[in-house]
């Protein structure tokens, strides 16, 4: 088995070889292939989409690199276009960093390419720009991806969540919760087969259509670590409101909430890759939803809760017993509970 | 999801919270009448379904020790570091020990500094990681009551049996009943009825709670863990009340028998035995309330195979977690609440576990106001 060593991180033929031969091949595009310093990207091209720039980064370290329904590649795209597209943005470039642990089959590194090249064909945009690193072993664990991306934000689209009011609407695309599990169940150390996939998708087309049916959207983020729960904590406390959810609303796969019943874990902290909150005007409601559910991302729309004056700061669930509780933020990770 | 939704319909809740109003009013009592569940999972389904805000004003329900991790002590999690950070140890312990604090931080602050601390799920996963490290020691942190017992107790009989020389557990399970009966003789004692712990009592059986009804004059009720269950256990000790009966009575029939699991048993009674007294945060010591492995398991016991300091880290004067557990109390009352003790910096047991009743009281006073 061939695998990447300290020579392919030292600048010479070696190193020029496997960025050929992994990126620069599945990447395919004019302006990654000049392979100069930085890509060139004129402002008039950019100008044609909107009139503001949108420029996000995030970094990947996620245990396993591959995944049911992903691997650190797709994620690294998906996040980075869901970052950008959730401020309105049209995503347009990626730049794509790894840093690789000496040791790593060469194979795994070909397919976690080609996953990012088939993720952002997929998604439209072009990853243009990028840098490798070769660290000793136990200097990082395996591959560490960092992707930036550019967008450009539609002329008008203007989000955001000092724009949240009392009485909009609370709205996923979606089950929450199949990242988080699946990435869980997939280490392996919990003895626990489940058929979960992760979420893992490019949402900025279904944002599209959701923002032409509601051009009032107030906010739209992508529930990735801490969930859905701590999104909605942290537009409560932006936007000096109380949140009210309902419990029999929030959509989980059974195998989902069959697998947090076991671990004693909440749903509602666990990460997702393809699933967002939007918070809508309760008039277009019915709009934003028959949109999302029109698009197979959006299946699963359904409004979960509202936004209130009543306990400002405070996201409260009513639970499906009656009863209501704070859903607060989290100190740390979530553990799992022993009674 | 099926044998779940049913315990958790909301029709037949409002049915139980209707009838337990009806008979706290038959009851009529000037103050609320304290019910304490004893168990953390009865804590936890309490605040996760919000069944304190469903029960009428005439019901206040005392959050007792039966969080196993929040009544560890800080000199133990002391101990348990120390072991840690010995060389060629790998320390395995369930997820929710690794945030409790020690006099000088918690296991996760230990694993940052460079500690082998892995998490498991049962301490069978600890024997796995053993045989696949023969060269390392591979010690499990035990603790909880004794729900837990059993496993751990198991797990060291097959340590026994296949000869595994690496294992060894860090024994901290304590036991519910003398626990029970220090709660019951405290002076300022102001609670009319208890709910039992239901897996405690699948192992040890109902029995055990007698001196309760017959001794103290208590009404107990064995619940078990989904809403439904919960809210009937109160109403089974409203009922009592109401009757002018002290029981024990099981409603958690589907699960607990009354003799309890005699296989079980026989594991708890192989390898352990009582200490004299042991340590819980917010209570001090009790006596006969732990166990430790006997002395035919002496080399698969931590204590004896590692140097352990052992010292005793007295609760900061400050705290009273001690008469918040029992009712005496509420956690706003208490004189660091919300000051020198919160979740991030947690000074008692009751701020350590988000299932601790100050942690939660926190949440929602520091949020609202």
């Amino acid at each position: 088995m061939r695998t990447v060593t300290l020579s392919h991180g030292g600048g010479g033929k070696a190193m020029k070889d496997l960025i050929d031969a992994v990126f620069v091949a599945a990447f395919d595009n004019p302006l990654l292939a000049a392979l100069d310093d930085q890509a060139r990207v004129p402002m008039s091209l950019l100008a044609r989409y909107g009139d503001r720039l949108a420029f996000t980064t995030d970094s990947f370290v996620v245990d396993p690199l591959e995944f049911p329904g992903g691997d650190i590649g797709k994620l690294g795209v998906c996040g980075t276009v869901n970052d950008l597209a959730v401020g309105g943005a049209i995503p347009l470039y990626l730049s794509c960093a790894v840093i690789i642990e000496e040791g790593l089959p060469i194979d795994l590194l070909h397919r976690i390419a080609r996953s990012m090249a088939a993720a952002a064909r997929e998604a439209g945009v072009q990853v243009v720009t990028g840098d490798t690193k070769v660290v000793p072993r136990g200097a990082c664990d395996r591959l560490f991806l960092t992707t930036t991306g550019i967008g450009v934000i539609r002329t008008g689209v203007e989000l955001g969540a000092h724009r949240v009011q009392p009485g909009d609407a609370v709205l996923v695309n979606g089950v929450l919760g199949d990242h988080g599990s699946a990435i869980l169940a997939a280490r392996g150390d919990l003895a626990l087969e489940a058929p979960i996939e992760s979420d893992c998708a490019a949402l900025h087309v279904l944002i599209d259509s959701l923002l032409r049916a509601s051009p009032g959207t107030r906010f739209i983020r992508d529930a990735t670590r801490g969930g859905v729960a701590t999104v909605l904590n942290e537009i409560a406390l932006a936007a000096n409101c109380g949140i009210e959810l309902d419990e029999r609303a929030v959509p989980l796969r059974e195998a989902v909430k069959g697998f947090c019943e076991i671990l004693g874990l909440d749903p509602l902290y666990l990460a997702n890759e393809g699933r967002l909150v939007a918070i809508v005007p309760a008039a277009e409601a019915d709009r934003a939803l028959a949109a999302m559910r029109a698009h197979p991302l959006g299946a699963g729309a359904c409004r979960i809760g509202h936004v209130t004056d009543r306990r400002p700061r405070l996201v409260v669930m009513h639970t499906v017993l009656g009863g209501q509780r704070i859903v607060d933020m989290l100190v740390g990770d979530q553990l799992p509970r022993i009674c | 999801m099926k044998y779940v939704d049913e315990f958790r319909d909301r029709d037949k809740a409002a049915v139980l919270v209707r009838e337990i109003t009806r008979l706290a009013d038959a009851i009529g009592t000037r103050r609320p009448l304290q019910i304490m569940e004893v168990c953390g999972g009865h804590t936890h389904a309490i605040f996760r379904y919000g069944i304190e805000g469903m029960l009428p004003e005439q019901i206040e329900l005392v959050h007792g020790p039966g969080c196993p991790v929040c009544v560890l002590p800080m000199g133990r999690i002391d101990d348990c570091i120390a072991i840690a950070s010995q060389p060629g140890v790998i320390l395995t312990t369930f997820g929710d020990a690794m945030r409790v604090p020690g006099s000088r931080g918690s296991l996760l602050q230990a694993k940052a500094n460079g500690a082998d601390i892995r998490m498991v799920y049962s301490p069978t996963d600890a024997l796995t990681i053993a045989r696949r490290h023969p060269d390392r020691e591979v010690v499990f942190f035990a603790l909880g009551f004794e729900t837990t017992m059993p496993s751990t107790a198991l797990t060291v009989m097959e340590a026994e049996r296949d000869g595994v020389g690496n294992f060894s557990v860090f024994c901290n399970h304590i036991t519910i009943v003398p626990t029970i009966k220090a709660i019951l003789d405290s002076p300022d004692l102001r609670i009319e009825g208890f709910l039992g712990p239901g897996h405690v009592s699948m192992v040890i059986g109902t029995a055990p709670y007698e001196f309760v009804a017959r001794h103290y004059r208590k009404p107990m009720v064995v619940s078990g863990f989904e809403p439904l269950d919960v809210l009937q256990s109160v109403w089974m000790v409203l009922r009592q009340i109401a009757d002018g009966r002290a029981e024990v009575e099981n409603q958690y029939a589907r699960v607990v028998a009354t003799g309890g699991n005699a296989a079980a048993l026989r594991a708890i009674s192989a390898v352990y035995e009582l200490r004299e007294f042991f340590e819980w945060r917010g209570l001090g010591s009790i006596d006969y309330s732990g166990v430790r492995l006997r002395d035919a398991y002496a080399r698969f016991d931590a204590e004896r195979r590692f140097a352990v300091p052992g010292a005793r880290i007295a609760d900061p004067l400050s705290c009273q977690c001690g008469e918040v557990l029992k009712g005496v109390l509420k956690p706003h009352q208490c004189k660091v609440f919300g000051t020198a003790c919160t979740p991030e910096t947690p000074v008692g047991a009751l701020m350590v576990s988000s299932e601790g009743a100050c942690a939660a009281y926190y949440r929602y006073a520091a949020k609202a106001a």
